[in-house]
């Protein structure tokens, strides 16, 4: 009955143990506690990996050639099997990650500081450019991704940066229109006209008073823009369009094994497989995570005590 | 009505022209297409005449110029590898793909609802943990991935389906399948999440104290509201379609508009990538407006 | 009255205990709640937010979702059945068909995307009443019994074509239709007007006389509920602390908590006596509006020309240094576009302001710097009008940041400190966040907001009307306070009548863009010259228990 809007997230800053109440949803939620498990242990693998298991990963051995998965006669970095120069997998699964979560984070902060602040300009102000702005993002989204990815690369080229830059461009408006839609919301706030009757600038509105709120929601989408950058990503270098050789991001890998698929399934396998828990593992803890922050759902994970009858 | 129409439409308009714009400049730039249709060892003269023959030779805003010109009259250019007229390539090829299109997002889309409202209705119980799971497994695998596991399995391992091509149903299966697990995967979710908000509505409320069975308020008035976004949402997906499609048909060799997409730029045809990519804008142009209209449909309290 | 004493009640709730479920300890939202209602009674449920009244009755319904609701005890005997022990299919059957129920804001109630028509046919067909065609004869029948105009035309209209009166209509021939033994209405007034409020009400008794229903009213408006009564119960934080005949507990109230509901604002010529207007007022104007006009273009259809809204029509008034003016109006009536051309948030189309003698709206820059100093605002929602994420010094301090000369950065965290024992609150509040608070707390710091840039003129746009009743005294209490210390002046703006008479010397009453009458208070309220205003005055809920007397005086029969 009050006119309280529970847009905030309603977990106030005077109860102790924020993170601890985060923590005790999550051992609420097994599938999204495993997710956040798997995430933390990739991330650690895509940060340490390179370091320890670089080599291994390059290492040719004609020996090994296409070597069958769980067979540990030939040590256990090769538990996965070896493809057709007889690199050992796992490793190379490893190094994989990093490259492959590497260029999906840059994207993926390049189009929400880019889509963030043109979203922000558009929204607020309602002059020829925030026009120009909006019609561009209709360009971008109004094209298919991959296809803009490929003619692009192909023009100007693989280098890892024009794959981030093609990458960032096609999910920006994303980031734009999200923004945008926020903006147009809360510049209708009380607040911003209580800062506007101080005399407050159009400059500090936006920065100071805007901004804040938008960025959380920006957060929020970019977990899953992730996953679907890192399908898209993927997607080009099985193609052949994303990262050259030496460097290899599992795309990569599963283009690889294509033409062994009777003979040699699993050079293709185990990267897929390993984007497609990679991708499932942010989408489920995304779907947790709006759980927790919706004040109206948030009970379905939390112990609910009852009182003595 | 006409007003929006008509907005819209110089909107789309725009946004084509811009696109057209962007992809002519970009191949255009990929390098000589000469080199790809012509013997290696082909004189210079050989290699003028081609370049004279298809208007290479002049400086890039004529040939722009003359593109455009080109355009108003309705003529595509000419398909540097089929020696015919661009835009017939390009329609040709598309149906192939709107038939796969169409039916991977008409399926997606009604079992999408059926299973999204479904879970919906008991939150956290049996249903709907396994509906999440399930949807969000199929938003999240990689398509090409999928496509060659599935050939493995069902081609290569158990020998039921084919592994390429056209033909009867059995060529139909997994490409659709493919194509569809995306699309399915996203509108789950969607339906999911837009039938829990509407459900914690005050007129579902109301709907319960006037006595109305369990049936009639998840599905006629829960349901009924739910439609509208996710109608929005499945229009977003169109593009998403032309992405997978141009995957699937790649690894299953449908002979589709994405697979056309592909070899022409590689080949550097310029002309039937120009091509394709117009269609296939006015396609998705034309299915937002439709949208749009169901959307007015649906929603009283829209009126142009 | 009609209570038939002699009969049982048809609706008894015993020993009621809600529970809602959390991480933490479970809230009791009601406590061993019990009460009951004869047929053709009416019950009114009093009590402001939080009390659980609204979770009281939504029992009765079963509308409460448990988890997270926890029923811990408690009976729901309807004619002699506990409802609490029926299995869903039974108390579905019971839902619409013998109890009916009608909610606050028609709007969110109602289902936008069916037409009103198929919404109340509805309650027919699932009750197997009618079948498809018979179903909407009757459901035309209804809208006319309610009051709809043409209902022949209007039931195939949906929600969002009525007006919010017409809508709140809609709800009761819906809850009405199967002729049900106990209505239930939830605050069916309070997001509408004066004048909408009162035909509201009057159409609830006189459904409840023609059926003999039985009537259970939850409000937390003190004049609506004794204007309804036949008998009132009083719940705070989820218990009961006063029950009995609706005369005697507002003329009599025994516990503290009624004293103070029905103490915050007096009634009739009490006002007059203990107002808190203020005293001497200078006579030098600090504003003075004239021929304040507003126009909106609206885009209509192809083919009528561009229409023209007049928000607001040619406004002149004045206010004195010291003064408090009020502005009375009702929706649409244009009081706060007024309010916010004060502020200049938005231009005026023609007319001028001039406060100190200089028109707001021919201002420049540096002017306009000085005037945000001076003028400031307390909006109507305390909750919307301060950023969730700033802390109450940041929000406080934030004019001294915007005008970098009124107050050195180090002595801020003073400053602050100082406004907010100014406004009754405590200087360990300051790194705190707004949704900490209650509302009126949040109001008190908005009002510190308002007080930083030492402003001359302060404008209150329904800065009180969120507000519970008992806070909305306190808050005026402190408004005026400050006006006597600081000497401010005050324009204060509102659609409640008996706030107005308390607080401000003059008033302005406007209608749909105009001014229709203005003067000073008492004048305005013994003596309206305007018959809008006469209107308005009349619309207040008179208590239940008078109207029955000057009937009997009058001769008629009791009601």
């Amino acid at each position: 009955m009050s006119a309280i809007s529970s847009s905030v997230q309603a977990a106030s800053a005077a109860r102790p143990g924020r993170v601890r109440v985060l923590l005790n949803y999550l051992k609420r939620d097994r599938l999204a506690l495993a997710a956040a498990i798997f995430l933390a242990l990739l991330v650690l693998a895509a940060l340490l990996g390179p370091w320890l298991m670089g080599d291994a990963a390059t290492k040719l051995g004609l020996r090994h050639r296409n070597l069958a998965p769980f067979d540990l006669d030939a040590g256990w970095l090769y538990v996965l099997g070896a493809d057709t120069l007889g690199r050992p997998i796992l490793p190379r699964l490893v190094v994989g990650a990093s490259n492959t979560l590497g260029i999906a984070a840059a994207a993926v902060c390049t189009s929400m500081l880019a889509g963030g602040l043109l979203g922000l300009v558009a929204g607020y102000t309602e002059s020829w450019y925030s026009h120009v702005i909006q019609r561009g993002a209709d360009i971008i989204m109004s094209f298919p991704s991959l296809l803009l990815a490929m003619i692009v690369l192909y023009t100007l080229g693989h280098s890892v940066t024009n794959l981030v830059i093609v990458l960032a461009i096609t999910r920006m408006p994303v980031y734009l229109r999200t923004a945008r839609a926020e903006v147009l919301e809360l510049r209708e706030r009380m607040f911003v006209s209580a800062a506007r009757s101080m005399g407050a600038s159009s400059a500090r509105i936006v920065l100071r008073h805007i901004a804040p709120l938008v960025v959380p929601t920006l957060i929020t989408i970019s977990a899953i823009d992730f996953a679907t950058v890192i399908l898209a990503e993927s997607a080009l270098s099985f193609l052949g369009l994303g990262i050259q050789p030496p460097e290899f991001t599992w795309g990569a890998m599963v283009a690889n094994g294509r033409g062994y698929l009777s003979t040699a399934w699993w050079i293709a396998f185990w990267p897929g497989l390993a984007i497609m828990l990679t991708t499932l593992s942010l989408n489920i803890l995304s779907s947790w995570a709006r759980t927790a922050a919706d004040p109206q759902q948030r009970w379905r994970l939390q112990k609910l005590k009852k009182a003595a009858r | 009505m006409l007003h929006y129409l008509g907005r819209r439409a110089s909107y789309s308009v725009i946004s084509i022209l811009g696109l057209l714009t962007l992809v002519f400049f970009l191949t255009r730039l990929t390098g000589d297409p000469s080199a790809l249709y012509l013997p290696l060892d082909s004189t210079p003269e050989a290699r003028a005449a081609f370049a004279h023959l298809h208007g290479l030779d002049q400086p890039i805003y004529i040939q722009f110029w003359n593109y455009l010109a080109d355009l108003l009259r309705l003529d595509f250019g000419e398909s540097m590898r089929q020696h015919r007229s661009a835009m017939a390539v390009a329609l040709e090829a598309f149906p192939q793909t709107l038939k796969l299109a169409f039916v991977a997002m008409l399926l997606s889309l009604s079992l999408a609802i059926v299973v999204g409202a479904l879970a919906a209705a008991r939150p956290r119980g049996l249903f709907d943990r396994i509906a999440t799971v399930v949807s969000l497994a199929g938003a999240s695998a990689p398509d090409f991935w999928v496509a060659i596991v599935a050939i493995l399995v069902f081609a290569v391992g158990m020998g039921v389906l084919p592994t390429s091509g056209t033909g009867g149903w059995e060529f139909w299966v997994m490409p659709i399948f493919v194509l569809m697990l995306r699309p399915f995967g996203l509108l789950v979710q969607v339906v999911r999440g837009t039938m829990l908000s509407s459900l914690a509505s005050p007129y579902i409320k109301t709907a319960r104290a006037k006595g109305l069975p369990r049936r009639a308020v998840v599905f006629g008035h829960a349901l009924r509201n739910s439609l509208l976004p996710v109608i929005t949402v499945a229009g977003d997906l169109a593009t998403g379609l032309v992405n997978g499609a141009v995957i699937v048909e790649s690894v299953f060799g449908w002979p589709g508009i994405g697979k056309l997409m592909i070899d022409s730029i590689i080949q550097r045809d310029f002309a039937v990538v120009q091509s394709t990519i117009l269609v296939t804008a006015t396609a998705i142009f034309i299915l937002n407006i439709l949208i749009d209209l169901l959307y007015a449909v649906l929603d009283p309290r829209v009126r142009y | 009255m009609n209570i038939q004493a002699d009969k049982q009640p048809i609706l008894r709730i015993d020993g009621l205990t809600v529970d809602f479920l959390s991480d933490d300890e479970p809230v009791r939202a009601v406590d061993n709640v019990s009460f009951h209602v004869h047929p053709g009674e009416t019950l009114v449920i009093l009590g402001e937010s939080g009390s659980g009244k609204s979770v009281s009755t939504s029992t009765v319904m079963g509308l409460v979702d448990c988890p997270p609701g926890d029923i811990v005890q408690g009976s729901i005997l309807f004619e002699g059945q506990d409802l609490a022990r029926l299995d869903d299919e039974a108390r579905r059957r019971i839902n619409g068909c013998k109890i009916g129920m009608i909610f606050q804001d028609p709007l969110a109630y109602l289902n936008p995307v069916y037409t009103v028509g198929r919404q109340i046919a509805e309650v027919f067909q699932c009750h197997g009443a009618a079948d498809a065609r018979q179903a909407r004869a009757r459901a035309i029948e209804l809208l006319a019994r309610v009051g709809i105009r043409e209902p022949e035309l209007r039931v195939d209209f949906y929600p969002h074509q009525f007006s919010g009166g017409q809508r709140q209509r809609v709800m009761i021939a819906m809850a009405i239709a199967l002729e049900p033994d106990v209505l239930i209405a939830d605050e069916p007034t309070t997001a509408l007007d004066v004048s909408v409020q009162a035909q509201i009400l009057d159409l609830l008794r006189d459904l409840q006389r023609e059926r003999g229903m039985a009537l259970i009213m939850i409000t937390h408006d003190l004049e609506v509920a004794a204007s309804m009564a036949d008998r009132v119960i009083v719940m705070k934080s989820g218990k009961i602390v006063e029950a009995g005949d609706a005369r005697e507990v507002f003329t009599n109230p025994r516990h503290d908590y009624t004293r103070t509901l029905t103490a915050a604002l007096p009634h009739g010529d009490q006002a007059d006596v203990s107002n808190r207007r203020s005293g001497v007022v200078a006579q030098e104007p600090v504003l003075r509006v004239e021929h304040l006009v507003k126009e909106y273009r609206l885009m209509s259809g192809a083919f009528a020309g561009k229409r023209v809204l007049r928000a607001v029509d040619d406004v002149s008034f004045e206010v004195c240094r010291g003064e408090t003016v009020g502005i009375v109006g009702e929706s649409g009536s244009g009081k706060s576009s007024v309010a916010r051309m004060l502020l200049r948030l938005f231009d005026a189309t023609s007319g001028a302001a001039y406060y100190n003698g200089v028109d707001i709206f021919r201002m420049d820059e540096r002017q306009m710097r000085k005037f945000r100093r001076k003028v400031q605002m307390v909006f109507q929602d305390p909750f919307g009008s301060m950023n969730p994420r700033m802390t109450v010094h940041d929000i406080i301090s934030e004019p001294w940041a915007i005008h970098g000369d009124i107050l050195a950065r180090p002595r801020w965290r003073g400053r602050v400190a100082e406004l907010l024992e100014l406004v009754g609150m405590k200087p360990e509040h300051a790194p705190r966040y707004p949704h900490q608070f209650s509302g009126g707390q949040r109001q008190r710091i908005a009002i510190a907001r308002a007080l930083a840039s030492e402003p001359e003129l302060v404008v209150c746009d329904e800065a009180v009307s969120a507000l519970d009743v008992s806070i909305q005294a306190q808050v005026i209490d402190l408004l005026a306070d400050l006006r006597t210390r600081l000497g401010l002046s005050y324009v204060f703006i509102t659609h409640d009548l008996p706030i107005v008479r308390h607080f401000a010397d003059r008033i302005v009453v406007m209608q749909q863009g105009k001014i229709v009458e203005q003067g000073p208070t008492s004048a305005i309220f013994k003596q309206p010259g305007h018959a809008y205003t006469r209107s308005l005055l009349a619309a207040t809920p008179q208590p239940k228990w008078l109207r029955a007397d000057q009937a009997q005086a009058a001769g008629a029969a009791p009601a």
